[in-house]
């Protein structure tokens, strides 16, 4: 297909509806919100004004001083155990060993939203968790000591680990098989014992994939919403609803009524969501199969 | 290569017991919900958490759930239903052949198509929830099932998978043949690929149902009316009239925890069976295109 005129053609068709929906739900409204984020509620241009407005209300710093902290504690615990975890399994010799554990690993995935967070909190309510002594050991005696704003990042890791953490243990199982046989045979003759071949050939060649799931952890992370609106609706007022940066954007257009502000900060969490998507898709090799 | 070294033993015991707290890790909450759906409300704070119920206080439990602001809780079960089986549908009506087509036709722009949907895959879908509602309630779509459908619909994965699946599983060469024989391009499509593509319908619908299932922020934001919440949406209605976690709400509160938890467990019982019985098949999805590159 050479031509720099729009030659309509079978392709076109199979592929409208679709277009019409990526034009619909991705394309015009971060257009739209762009709009919205660069004026004010009279549609006059007002250029960085929204985004220098929301970034001073005193709520926004401490939003991303929250969403930075949990990240950092997130994305180290995921990366550290899920290689771990991924490379124990792929060691133990009896068959059923691996596939059972790949699995129960794997299962809280069916859970996301509101039921993973509702089963959270009554997991790390002491008066009715069947860990009660470990919760109350490390976090305190009750419900609301427990859901204490200090606590929250590792609470919000933990959420996260529970039903994230089992579907990258498969996907690095199923990278770990990849690897060659001879090369795992050369590495044990020239004497490397499992931990040395571990950091010397497997996470080397592991490297792409866990690029992929830092990137998708990260972007994910960033929209942190769900789990911090439904503690502060558990825990009547002790934790506010501006935890998060979305939940602030949030506030912006159903409390506020301010969908200028609204907008300038979901434009903020949208480039950091196409940073990180268009970084990862510019260094290509995971996808390429043209 | 079996020595016997204490060393090396002691290691093995280690490496058992790590990966079995971690199975507990991963296992004992979804045992509690089962356990703790099946107790009265005395029973849940002073039993032993892991001990099981009785099939009355399951049966009361439920009827409780039942009769939550005069049923509230079917109305939300069959939102979620109606709202997960028209995106899906609607999903698969537009990815398939979008992936087939850029899998296995050349057209302008097809590039630029595949990058774009490649960027928007990679980006969570909370992303663009506030800017599809600033859209949609400035056309006044808000309050409505299409504002939660259509967006939905849009799942740029699904085409992904399709793309990956035409490219590497089905010959070019079949497709031509049926060219050659006098096919269309929608005959060829219909009669030859699609039968073909039965495992990524699968899939696509799978991961689509899923999301879908699951997904919160969207239809909290664009339904503000009880009566089109889904039920993850609910959940968060059930959560504020529940006295464990809003003392507010009183001794005659509306909802008692093992109700709770009883409405946890139904929200999540149609997405858990699906992955119970589709476990093998998902792997191949999760590292789909592993093998390349």
């Amino acid at each position: 297909m050479t031509g720099s005129r729009l030659r309509l053609s079978a392709g076109h068709v199979f592929v409208s509806g679709y277009v019409v929906l990526l034009v619909a739900f991705g394309i015009v409204p971060t257009v739209y919100a762009l709009n919205l984020a660069f004026t004010d509620a009279r549609g006059v241009f007002t250029g960085f004004d929204n985004f220098v407005r929301t970034a001073q209300d005193f709520r926004f710093l401490a939003a991303v001083e929250h969403v930075a902290t949990y990240l950092v504690l997130w994305l180290v615990t995921l990366t550290v155990l899920v290689l771990l975890l991924a490379l124990l399994v792929h060691r133990l010799t009896a068959g059923w060993s691996r596939a059972a554990l790949r699995f129960v690993y794997y299962v809280p995935g069916a859970l996301a939203g509101a039921s993973s967070v509702l089963l959270w909190l009554f997991m790390l309510d002491p008066s009715v968790s069947p860990v009660d002594d470990l919760v109350r050991a490390l976090w305190g005696e009750t419900f609301v000591q427990v859901i204490s704003p200090g606590h929250l990042p590792w609470i919000f890791t933990l959420i996260a680990f529970w039903t994230g953490a089992g579907g990258w243990i498969v996907v690095m199982y199923g990278a770990l098989n990849t690897i060659p046989h001879q090369i795992m045979e050369a590495a044990r003759v020239d004497g490397a014992g499992p931990v040395k071949i571990a950091l010397r050939v497997q996470l080397p060649m592991l490297r792409k994939w866990i690029v992929y799931m830092l990137i998708l952890s990260l972007a994910a992370g960033t929209q942190l919403f769900v789990e911090p609106q439904l503690v502060s609706q558990a825990s009547f007022g002790v934790v506010g609803n501006d935890y998060s940066i979305n939940q602030l954007a949030y506030l912006y257009a159903f409390n506020q009524n301010d969908f200028n502000g609204s907008a300038a900060i979901a434009v903020d969490l949208l480039i950091v969501a196409l940073c990180c998507a268009g970084l990862f898709v510019a260094r290509g090799g995971l996808f390429d199969t043209d | 290569m079996t020595r016997t070294d204490p060393a090396r033993a002691v290691a093995k015991v280690l490496i058992s017991a790590f990966l079995l707290v971690f199975a507990v890790f991963f296992v004992l909450p979804m045992l509690w919900l089962l356990l703790a759906s099946t107790k009265s409300p005395a029973d849940l704070i002073h039993g032993n958490p892991l001990s099981p119920g009785s099939l009355g206080s399951l049966v009361t439990n439920w009827q409780h759930l039942m009769s939550f602001q005069d049923g509230a809780v079917l109305t939300w079960m069959g939102n979620s239903v109606a709202y997960s089986a028209f995106s899906v549908a609607l999903t698969l009506l537009v990815s398939i052949p979008a992936g087939y087509a850029m899998a296995l036709m050349s057209f302008t722009g097809r590039r630029l198509l595949l990058i774009v949907t490649l960027v928007v895959m990679l980006m969570p879908g909370t992303a663009l929830v506030l800017p599809i509602f600033l859209e949609l309630s400035y056309v006044g779509l808000v309050n409505q099932a299409a504002s939660v459908v259509l967006p939905m619909s849009f799942f740029p994965f699904g085409v992904y998978l399709t793309y990956i699946y035409f490219s590497t599983s089905v010959p070019g060469e079949l497709l031509d043949a049926a060219r050659l024989d006098g096919c269309g391009e929608g005959a060829t499509f219909l009669r030859v690929a699609l039968p073909l593509a039965k495992p990524v319908v699968a899939l696509v619908a799978f991961f689509s149902f899923v999301t879908n299932w699951n997904n919160f922020f969207l239809p909290y934001v664009m339904l503000p009316d009880s009566d089109n919440y889904p039920m993850q949406v609910g959940l968060t209605q059930m959560l504020a009239a529940t006295p464990t976690f809003n003392p507010v709400v009183g001794a005659n509160a509306e909802v008692q925890p093992p109700e709770l938890v009883l409405a946890t467990l139904l929200s999540i019982a149609p997405v858990l069976l699906v992955f119970l019985f589709s476990q093998r098949f998902l792997v191949a999805g999760l590292t789909a295109g592993a093998t390349k590159g």
